[in-house]
């Protein structure tokens, strides 16, 4: 240490601490290049010769130096050591500058060390000779401050967080800085300057594509490599594209639910998308080999799954879920475990959890979010990310849960205990007072599901039941009405208890639902409202339709049109039907189609044939009655999704008002559309003028060129006159000739 | 009009040829007898026997007096077509996939398929005028420089001077028939994206269109190999054909025989269907076979054309009268 005493002496003399900082750092710089050129210089052999040392006779392992000599030779180990030292000491980390000490004489100077010392031993340990008070050179008074070098950085960070602004006496009060802190502090300008208000600079509106002229829907498409998003112009009869890109995710790709993002996939994690006119990354979060996202349905937190195989096949799969703020990328919480503690073995339960593990409640407020596990359910509010009351919920042996899409009720399942003896039931429970607003006992229960309806107003519980036999099952529902006083239940039986129920549907925002029950392969669709003029609070059947090819229902988001699809085994049936009127409106077929999407708006419908069947592959787009629009050819096609919209501002008073004059307002766009078809069949017309011409352009290349090489094909027929070729052209023609006789003929057997 | 079924082969058809007057439909089939039809009313005219595997493709002269076959047999053979009499054989050492008779018929192009050590290759023949003197000597031999991939077409191009051949690895070549010189090859980027499955030349050899597995058919120049169409199918491409009186072109084929079984009769598309040869949309299809189509052939006269299915069947087809109509 005592080149630091030299240095020290260097830092009296010199006034401007970053001077000081300089020099320090420039002499142990040179120090070091000493050292390595020691290293370097010493060439063992040359030197042994000279020495007269045959190597071969010394045995080195014999050698054994005076402990704490090393003859200037630094080891290898020892150099790593240093090297490590050196750095840690060229930080000045360790070093804090003690301001607003009282200015003594040369007599009290000791005292005033003591003093100093006594309050920062018990800080951390100060080195050797690492206090350092500068005094006026003439007058030996201190300068009122000093450097106090600790052992290491975190003494020293410990120590200025601890002393700053300590009171020593009245007058005294410590102010402590970082030495490492000084550059930046020097640098701090005398007079203060009103901080500089940066211009606004606004951020993209991610909201852009809602302000279409055209109104249209985006949709995003995977095939192949490529995923593209684009827009569905009907107009058109075509898309438009937006945004394409090969490879834009690893996995796949899904929209947030309000629209303004676009997931995607990759190894190390999931990244957001949007923005007004093209798709650039809004925020990347990391999760290495993320499987699967879901969002908040305020978008507000994106979770992100992620299930690793155990080694061991016997054990579960461990699981890691993280909850990230979608807008910050900040990772709010995590969760870690084993498969079995985010699943309880229901589907899904094999390779992971069920997917999504965190189900989000309460609307819009993405206030709550819940986890099913063995007799537990979870609820944890996203204020602080615990547990709501710092404790699940205990229910024996649920199995199944559900949130309300509105509001902050839980529905659940329990099945059936002890054989019977203890009644399956269902029950809602409001979030966060955890209080049982209904619940009903059910018996001889096999299986239960819930459907809550899309404004959360009814929730219909499938419930199928053991016959007397206990060898059949059937069906009924269980249907609550929330938001009526009590919540009543009703029960509902279809007209053929025996019917199997092959798929259920609510009308979204509306009150009916529609329901395919009976045998395959033609079960019938009914359908049901809750709402009726007559029977006041009674729900009834409006219709059945019989024998229909279908097993799969898919409303309008807007409720009253719904189709029913014949997907899978049914080659893609597919029958539009108005409910309002009780009649079909067009039926057709999509072969093959295995999916169907319905635009946010409900005026368009997407069927896919993905890629799970070879042929075929794209999309059609279909007008919301039926008609068909355009179709898109892709091969290995995985996925289509419509770009959700956040809902509507307007009133529903305002909806209904625009309902009741919508002739007024489609006047205009009528002529829209009747401009575009006319422009359209207009550029049609010229394309396929323009590639006539092409075409004639071509053929008249070949004319002649046939004709200049009429003589030397003479010549490789061995000069037979080919009479046909020459009069190719009247042959023909005479052939025309000849097939119009035959059109006559055909006709008067038709007449005939 | 209702189409004709001929019902005559025993296995998948593999090739239809009319001959230049259009009266007579030859057909070559994986049994080892190709067949020769009346054009006209579907009529059996007679068979050709004498191979001893499957018959992938053949050739009449324009004079309609000699027929090549190629054989898996690994031989192609001559006939003479009045008396379905064998005329010669020509031996190779692996299958013979493709035959094409030169302008002047004096030459013959013939593809063999890579077998055991040996490499895919393009032989041409000079084809005697008295079968006496035929020899079975090789003019010229081309050897691909892909030459594991099967050569599946090899046509001449105009007036004897270049060979034109396609195949698995969805190259399409130009050579020079006289030195055997790579000339051209197609664009890989618009080219085609899988294996090449047949190719069909124009009546004045001034283009040419080929069908592939990448479920589109393409229309090229014969001269520069300009691509000039592409018509895109849906289903992989195993036949094209070109209509001589309309700007129509056929295409045929469907999912892979392999893979029919496993689904809905419809699942395959085995449609022949007809494109608009300019604007390149679909017109119209004509379903019937219950297998891929592997074969199509125009008339010359274009009022008439056949297909033949893997299900064993040729389909005769008189155009009715709004055939002549469509306008699209």
């Amino acid at each position: 240490m005592v080149e630091d005493t030299d240095m020290q002496e260097e830092i009296h003399a010199e006034d401007t601490l970053e001077q000081v900082a300089a020099r320090m750092a420039a002499a142990r710089l040179h120090q070091r290049i000493e050292a390595s050129e020691i290293m370097a210089n010493l060439d063992i052999d040359s030197r042994a010769a000279q020495l007269g040392i045959d190597w071969s006779q010394v045995n080195l392992d014999s050698i054994h130096l005076p402990p704490g000599e090393n003859f200037g030779i630094e080891s290898d180990d020892e150099g790593v050591y240093h090297d490590d030292q050196l750095e840690f000491d060229t930080g000045f980390g360790n070093i804090i500058v003690v301001d607003n000490l009282p200015v003594v004489e040369k007599t009290k100077f000791a005292k005033l060390e003591n003093v100093l010392k006594k309050i920062y031993n018990q800080l951390g340990v100060i080195k050797e000779n690492g206090l350092w008070m500068p005094v006026d050179l003439d007058t030996g008074v201190t300068l009122g401050y000093c450097f106090i070098e600790f052992n290491t950085p975190q003494e020293a960070q410990n120590a200025k967080e601890k002393t700053h602004g300590y009171k020593l006496d009245k007058s005294h009060i410590f102010a402590v800085n970082m030495f490492d802190d000084f550059d930046r502090l020097m640098n701090v300008k005398e007079e203060w300057e009103a901080p500089q208000t940066k211009p606004y600079v606004p951020g993209e509106n991610l909201q852009k594509w809602l302000t279409d002229e055209k109104a249209r829907d985006q949709l995003v498409i995977r095939s192949g490599p490529d995923t593209e998003v684009l827009w569905n112009d009907p107009r058109q009869k075509n898309t438009e594209p937006v945004h394409k890109r090969p490879y834009w995710t690893e996995s796949y790709v899904q929209w947030s639910p309000l629209g303004t993002y676009l997931v995607t996939l990759h190894k190390q994690g999931a990244a957001v998308w949007g923005g007004a006119d093209t798709f650039t990354r809004l925020m990347r979060y990391q999760h290495n080999m993320v499987k699967l996202v879901d969002f908040s349905p305020g978008e507000k937190y994106l979770v992100t799954y992620h299930s690793q195989e155990p080694s061991n096949p016997r054990d579960a799969s461990k699981v890691e879920i993280k909850v990230f703020d979608v807008r910050t990328g900040r990772m709010m919480r995590d969760f870690k475990g084993s498969a079995d503690e985010f699943s309880i073995g229901g589907p899904g339960g094999v390779a992971g959890a069920s997917w999504p593990v965190f189900r989000w409640g309460g609307g819009k407020d993405d206030k709550y979010f819940a986890k099913l596990s063995k007799n537990t359910i979870s609820v944890y509010e996203t204020e602080t990310f615990g547990l709501i009351d710092k404790k699940s919920m205990k229910v024996d042996n649920v199995v199944d849960m559900c949130w309300s899409p509105t509001d902050s009720i839980i529905s659940l399942f329990v099945p059936e205990q002890g054989g019977g003896n203890q009644p399956a039931k269902v029950a809602l429970v409001q979030i966060p007072s955890k209080v049982e607003l209904r619940q009903k006992n059910l018996f001889s229960v096999n299986d239960c599901k819930m459907y809550w309806q899309s404004s959360g107003e009814y929730l219909a519980v499938k419930v199928d039941r053991y016959t007397k036999t206990k060898k059949s099952t059937y069906s009924g529902f269980e249907l609550f009405r929330i938001k009526e006083r009590d919540i009543p239940i009703e029960v509902l039986e279809l007209d053929n208890k025996n019917d199997k129920i092959i798929a259920f549907a609510w009308e979204p925002k509306g009150h009916r639902f529609a329901v395919i029950h009976g045998d395959q392969p033609r079960p019938d669709v009914s359908f049901y409202t809750m709402k009726t003029t007559q029977h006041g609070g009674r729900v009834t059947k409006l219709g059945t339709l019989k024998a229909k090819q279908a097993n799969a229902l898919f409303w309008s988001p807007t409720g009253k049109y719904i189709i029913l699809a014949g997907l899978k085994n049914f080659n893609g049936q597919l029958e539009f039907f108005n409910v309002d009127e009780m009649e079909t409106m067009a039926t057709t077929e999509h072969f093959m189609a295995t999916d169907i999407e319905w635009d946010p708006t409900g005026r368009y419908v997407a069927t896919a044939v993905t890629s799970v069947h070879e042929m075929e592959n794209g999309f059609t787009v279909w007008s919301f009655n039926g008609k068909l629009l355009y179709r898109v050819l892709k091969d290995h096609f995985f996925q289509l999704a419509w770009r959700p919209r956040p809902p509507s501002f307007l009133s529903p008073e305002k909806e209904e008002e625009i309902a009741k004059n919508l002739k007024k307002y489609s006047k205009k766009y009528e002529l829209e559309d009747q401009d575009v078809s006319l422009l359209l069949s207009e550029q049609d017309r010229e394309k396929r003028r323009a590639l006539k011409e092409e075409w004639e352009r071509w053929v008249m290349q070949w004319k002649s060129l046939h004709e200049e090489e009429k003589l030397e094909r003479q010549n490789l027929r061995d000069g037979e006159i080919s009479d046909e070729e020459e009069d190719d052209e009247e042959a023909r023609e005479v052939k025309e000739v000849e097939f119009e006789d035959v059109i006559d003929v055909t006709e008067e057997i038709v007449q005939e | 009009m209702r189409p004709i079924l001929m019902k005559g082969h025993e296995r998948p058809l593999t090739f239809l040829r009319y001959n230049r007057d259009g009266d007579m439909l030859f057909s070559c089939a994986k049994d080892h007898t190709p067949t020769l039809w009346y054009a006209d009313n579907g009529e059996r005219h007679g068979t050709f026997r004498g191979h001893n595997g499957a018959v992938w493709c053949c050739d009449v002269s324009r004079d309609s007096l000699r027929l090549i076959t190629g054989s898996a047999d690994q031989t192609a053979k001559l006939w003479d077509v009045k008396t379905g009499q064998q005329l010669f054989s020509f031996k190779f050492g692996s299958p013979a996939r493709s035959v094409d008779f030169s302008l002047g018929d004096k030459l013959a192009v013939i593809t063999t398929d890579p077998f055991m050590e040996r490499t895919s290759a393009i032989h041409v023949k000079r084809i005697a005028e008295d079968p006496e003197d035929q020899v079975s000597e090789s003019v010229l031999v081309l050897e691909s420089p892909n030459g594991r991939k099967r050569i599946n077409r090899a046509v001449w191009g105009p007036l004897n001077q270049t060979i034109v051949s396609g195949g698995e690895d969805t190259v399409l070549r130009i050579w020079d028939a006289e030195t055997g010189k790579l000339l051209k090859e197609s664009d890989a980027e618009v080219g085609h994206k899988n294996t090449i499955t047949s190719l069909t030349k124009a009546a004045d050899d001034s283009h040419f269109i080929t069908g592939s597995l990448d479920k589109t058919a393409k229309l090229w120049d014969m001269r520069t190999l300009t691509l000039l169409k592409t018509y895109v199918s849906g289903v992989p491409v195993n036949a094209v054909s070109m209509s001589p009186l309309l700007d129509h072109v056929v295409l045929g084929g469907g999912q892979d025989a392999s893979a029919v079984t496993t689904t809905d009769h419809r699942a395959g598309k085995f449609e022949a269907k007809f494109y608009d040869k300019i604007l390149q949309e679909e017109i119209g299809g004509i379903k019937g076979h219950f297998g891929p189509i592997n074969a199509l052939a125009f008339n010359p006269d274009g009022k008439s054309f056949s297909s033949g299915g893997e299900d064993g069947y040729v389909r005769l087809h008189h155009f009715d009268s709004d055939y002549f109509n469509i306008r699209i």
